[in-house]
């Protein structure tokens, strides 16, 4: 998947939100992800100027935290909760099970660009586990056979 | 001035020095890789870990960070920690079973081989990031970052091929403890090769003796803080009236 | 709400404030939805605006109201809807009961037998709220305002005496007197550390220094543990007045309450709290006309567990990796931007108001000698009543686990229980009487941590989940520190190996050899308790590492390498309902009346196959 061009009036606006403050590095960074479903290059070069961050440190913030992807994602993400709770309950088969289904591998995107397939450690909905969140709707008490039904929901 | 006890010896030291100072000063050996006067101590590498009793508190704590006191008890070479320090060789060893800092270094803490399975036998760099550090805060231009984290760590440009912040002075390269980066000048071209990434930097011809002296990058830097002008910059060291 | 005038310049206009809300409420019935995460993902929303449509077309609006609250707690029977004021509970409430509810429950006075909460074994119907057992044992303090206020509405906090705390504290104590008091109730750090929240205190207001910050931890990382979670969602303004009053203590202006990424909802009610409680008054410059100014911002995470560590914390906020340092000087001493810095828990904050209000004596005649006042615990796993409680400390295990967690589910036997997450350990069934406290888990080679309670039954696996823990921590750790970042991949890998039947006993001494340098040796929180899931597995179940190493099997029947999962011909009735469902298609329908057969060399071990047979025709072995 290639590269989404940035729009300097959304760029700009995300950061005055924050007043151009470099300890908003973070929430900014997540805006940017927000917009873009991902975080473009450069998005991280224009961040690095107007905060007078070098691009090295806004690099190092973007590839340290697990919720920033550094490449574009699918249409749909996938979030499988690896949390302890689901963990005991099986939620190793059920992310098995998505991988086989959609033929990616976990932090990966599916070829056809339709699903990106991430894991997440622990949501805190530890009741409805195993879980799984598309596009923020969680899904709870997943089966291995409930995968294929539940990804049918998206095109 | 404080008075504490170093392996049994009585001390006086200035109030505010670090216990490895203090043991420096007095010719006592505490190992450290992470570790260089140009940058501010880090805590990494945990081979510089002595025991300190302070009161009826016993703790491992990391000399180069942790300041003296009066009364302090500080046991360099306790069985606690020779397994601390043989455990962190023994680990980097696995990580870099080719670099001869390594071996020598394991081997002065006891360690002659690692129990566990090497992943990348070339390997030379133990993550102590003194590069990056003294890149930041010593040159200032944080060229270079630590990038990912835990065993996906790595010293890396930005994007691992963006080179524009760097001045390729080499700051990086003196300062590696293993020899992990790599500089070579090769004609009008150096060539600096990081763990994952390398880049060639152009070189300024003298205009007197056409020696290549220095990177352009470097001369940009040079000229754009000092404010001087190009003509300034046009002749190598040895032609400089 | 008049805008201007709505900001409250002294402790007397608060009490007015909370005298005309009262008497501007009606009296009448209310339908508390619970719209936590965990309900919203069961239709909460939905169903409250459901209930509200359904009012208005019965023309009820002034006789009955709708209330969407936090988390209540009880998970495991979501979606929860409790009629007030008989506090009639009714469990899996789905869309389609709404109507039943409203002619039934709110037109005629009758409960609905069938949404009443049950107990496990199905016989006996319980309808109030109080008498159910997951709720009698329980004694939910810092919890139970959650079911009785809409987080986004200050009013309902007031209502119920929110900001009394403040306006005493303010009126009638100096700060001082503020940590004397906290001392005397002996309150420790609910976040896993435990430390005594009145020295912070005391540390950081005698720190050198104009600029103080306090700092409220929600990055909650430990898998299995949402209290936090539901606590911010649920009651913000109980954290933010506990702050407030922290900060008045510790002489600190600026406030920061650090959300991890993960936990939207609880950003959203916390913003919104600090808007209505700025629009109070409550928050900004010369609060209730005390003379004391003091703001609070909120800062969200990135995604790093680590960042649940003080000093990475403050990193990330400052706008780095979230790396940790040496903590020789303390934080409330250096902290963010290296000033004097309160950090404390969301539990711990909310339980400031509490103490205030209703004196250190009192609280601290609940719990025990050392460990004061109430926890609150997540309970899940292999438990039938999975949800959050909170009990006073010295309650035992076995009261958790049976009497208020309803025991295991299937009839299934208890393993063993696991607390402190990926900083604790296990602790097997001859300890369950153990009284829950600080040091009381500590002493069993546990620890108490955030309080994420995580029920083992014998289908799991010790080697597992010791493995599990030690992978999650590899992946989060920050990678500075030597002893962390190569040795616990490195114990990841010894544990792979035995979980795969290619383990040797010399690696269970090499186990016990690694882990007490690592203890000792790292940097921070996460290195030097990394080793204990794998310490104290070993110490109560070493006879199932032994399984794996010696005979090369999984007694529980979860590595894969180590176990098939196998046709029982006598029992299998030849339905296909396995075929049909087998996602590698490894099992053949041969003839009517004839077993399936399970080609090993095609299965993946999913385990769909035992899921869906009705007849116990598939074994693991």
């Amino acid at each position: 998947m290639s590269e989404v061009k940035i729009k300097n009036e959304t760029m700009s606006a995300i950061l005055d939100k924050y007043n151009k403050d470099k300890g908003h590095l973070i929430a900014i960074l997540q805006d940017v992800q927000a917009e873009y479903n991902y975080l473009p290059r450069e998005a991280l070069y224009y961040v690095s100027n107007e905060l007078e961050i070098p691009l090295s440190q806004v690099y190092s913030v973007a590839t340290f935290f697990k919720g920033f992807s550094l490449k574009p994602r699918g249409r749909h993400t996938i979030h499988v909760c690896m949390g302890t709770a689901c963990h005991v309950r099986g939620a190793m088969q059920i992310l098995e099970q998505i991988q086989t289904e959609t033929k990616t591998d976990c932090d990966g995107t599916s070829e056809d660009g339709k699903f990106t397939l991430e894991s997440v450690n622990c949501v805190g909905a530890c009741a409805l586990g195993p879980l799984v969140v598309v596009d923020g709707e969680y899904s709870g008490q997943m089966t291995v056979n409930k995968v294929k039904p539940l990804l049918e929901n998206y095109d | 001035m404080v008075t504490l006890n170093i392996d049994g010896r009585e001390i006086q030291a200035e109030k505010g020095k670090t216990i490895l100072e203090v043991a420096r000063e007095n010719n006592i050996h505490i190992p450290t890789l992470c570790e260089n006067e140009a940058v501010a101590a880090y805590g990494a590498c945990r081979l510089c870990m002595v025991e300190v009793v302070s009161g009826n508190r016993n703790r491992l704590v990391t000399s180069c960070l942790y300041e003296v006191s009066e009364g302090l008890n500080v046991k360099t070479q306790s069985d606690k920690i020779m397994k601390v320090r043989q455990l962190v060789m023994e680990l980097l060893l696995a990580r870099c079973p080719n670099s001869s800092e390594v071996k020598e270094m394991a081997q002065s803490v006891g360690v002659k081989t690692s129990r566990f399975e090497p992943e990348q036998e070339d390997n030379l760099c133990i993550l102590c990031s003194l590069c990056t550090r003294v890149c930041r805060d010593v040159i200032g231009k944080s060229a270079i970052s630590l990038v990912s984290r835990g065993t996906e760590r790595q010293v890396a440009l930005p994007f691992c091929d963006d080179a524009n912040a760097c001045i390729a002075c080499g700051s990086c390269v003196q300062v590696c403890p293993t020899g992990a980066i790599k500089m070579v000048d090769q004609g009008d071209t150096r060539i600096i090769t990081w763990p994952n990434s390398s880049h060639e930097f152009k070189m300024k011809e003298c205009q007197s003796c056409g020696k290549y002296f220095a990177p352009e990058q470097q001369i940009e830097y040079m000229m754009k803080v000092s404010g001087l002008e190009e003509e300034k910059f046009n002749l190598c060291m040895t032609c400089r009236p | 709400m008049n805008d201007k005038n709505s900001k409250l310049t002294s402790i007397k206009e608060l009490e007015l404030k909370r005298a005309q809300i009262i008497a501007e409420r009606p009296d009448v019935a209310t339908i508390s939805v619970c719209c936590g995460t965990g309900c919203q993902a069961f239709g909460g929303q939905k169903i409250a605006k459901a209930f509200v449509d359904s009012i208005a077309s019965h023309g009820l609006q002034e006789s009955v109201a709708v209330k969407t609250t936090g988390c209540h707690g009880f998970c495991e029977r979501g979606l929860l809807v409790v009629i007030r004021p008989q506090n009639i509970l009714y469990q899996h409430v789905e869309l389609e009961d709404v109507e039943e509810i409203m002619n039934e429950t709110i037109l005629k006075g009758n409960v609905i037998e069938r949404l009443l909460y049950i107990t496990s074994d199905g016989t006996t119907r319980i309808t109030a709220e109080e008498d159910v057992p997951f709720y009698k044992k329980q004694q939910r303090l810092v919890f139970g305002a959650n079911g009785y206020i809409d987080p986004t509405e200050i009013d309902d906090y007031i209502a119920i005496g929110g900001y009394s705390a403040l306006a005493k504290a303010f009126s009638s104590m100096e700060p001082e007197q503020v940590i004397d008091e906290i001392d005397r109730a002996g309150l420790r750090g609910r976040g896993g550390g435990g430390f005594p929240t009145a020295k912070k205190w005391k540390s950081t207001r005698e720190a050198h220094g104009e600029v103080k910050y306090v700092i409220c931890n929600c990055d909650e990382g430990d898998p299995g543990a949402f209290m936090d979670r539901s606590l911010m969602e649920g009651n913000p303004h109980s954290i933010i007045e506990g702050m407030i009053i922290g900060a008045y203590a510790a002489a600190a202006n600026s406030g920061i309450v650090y959300i991890r990424n993960e936990y939207p909802l609880a950003v959203k009610n916390t913003e919104i709290a600090i808007r209505q409680a700025q629009k109070y008054g409550l928050l900004g410059d010369d609060i209730l006309g005390s003379g004391f100014n003091f703001n609070i911002v909120i800062s969200r995470g990135g995604g790093a567990f680590v960042c649940g560590e003080s000093t990475a914390l403050m990193a990330s906020i400052e706008g780095k990796v979230g790396e940790p340092r040496a903590k020789y000087v303390h934080t409330s001493e250096k902290g963010l931007y290296d000033r004097p810095t309160v950090l404390n828990n969301v539990e711990t904050w909310a339980n400031v108001p509490l103490i205030i209000n209703r004196g250190a004596s009192w609280y601290s005649s609940i719990g025990t000698e050392h460990s004061k006042g109430t926890k609150i615990f997540s309970l899940v796993g292999k438990i039938n009543h999975t949800g959050l409680v909170e009990v006073p400390m010295g309650i035992t295990l076995r009261e958790i686990i049976y009497e208020i967690g309803g025991g295991i589910p299937d009839n299934k036997k208890f393993k063993a229980v696991l607390t402190g997450g990926p900083s604790g350990g296990c602790i097997p069934e001859s300890l369950l009487d153990l009284p829950v406290d600080f040091d009381e888990l500590t002493r069993v080679g546990s620890m108490m941590g955030s309080g994420a309670m995580i029920v083992l039954d014998e289908n799991n696996c010790v080697v597992d989940i010791a493995r599990y823990f030690l992978k999650f921590l590899e992946e989060e750790s920050c990678g500075k520190c030597v002893p962390c970042r190569e040795g616990l991949e490195r114990m990841r890998q010894i544990l792979d190996d035995i979980s795969e039947g290619k383990g040797t006993e010399s690696h269970l001494g090499i186990l016990e050899e690694m882990s007490e340098s690592i203890k000792v040796g790292s940097l921070c929180g996460l290195g030097q308790t990394a080793p204990n899931p794998v310490m104290t597995t070993l110490k109560y179940f070493r006879e199932e590492y032994l399984a794996h190493i010696v005979d090369k099997k999984c007694p529980a029947g979860v590595c894969k390498s180590l176990v098939t999962y196998n046709i029982v011909d006598e029992n299998c009735t030849a339905c296909r309902i396995c075929v049909k469902n087998c996602p590698a298609g490894a099992i053949e329908f041969i003839a009517k009346k004839t077993p399936v057969v399970l080609h090993q060399e095609m299965c993946t071990k999913c385990g769909a196959c035992m899921d869906v047979c009705k007849f116990d025709a598939v074994e693991i072995r």
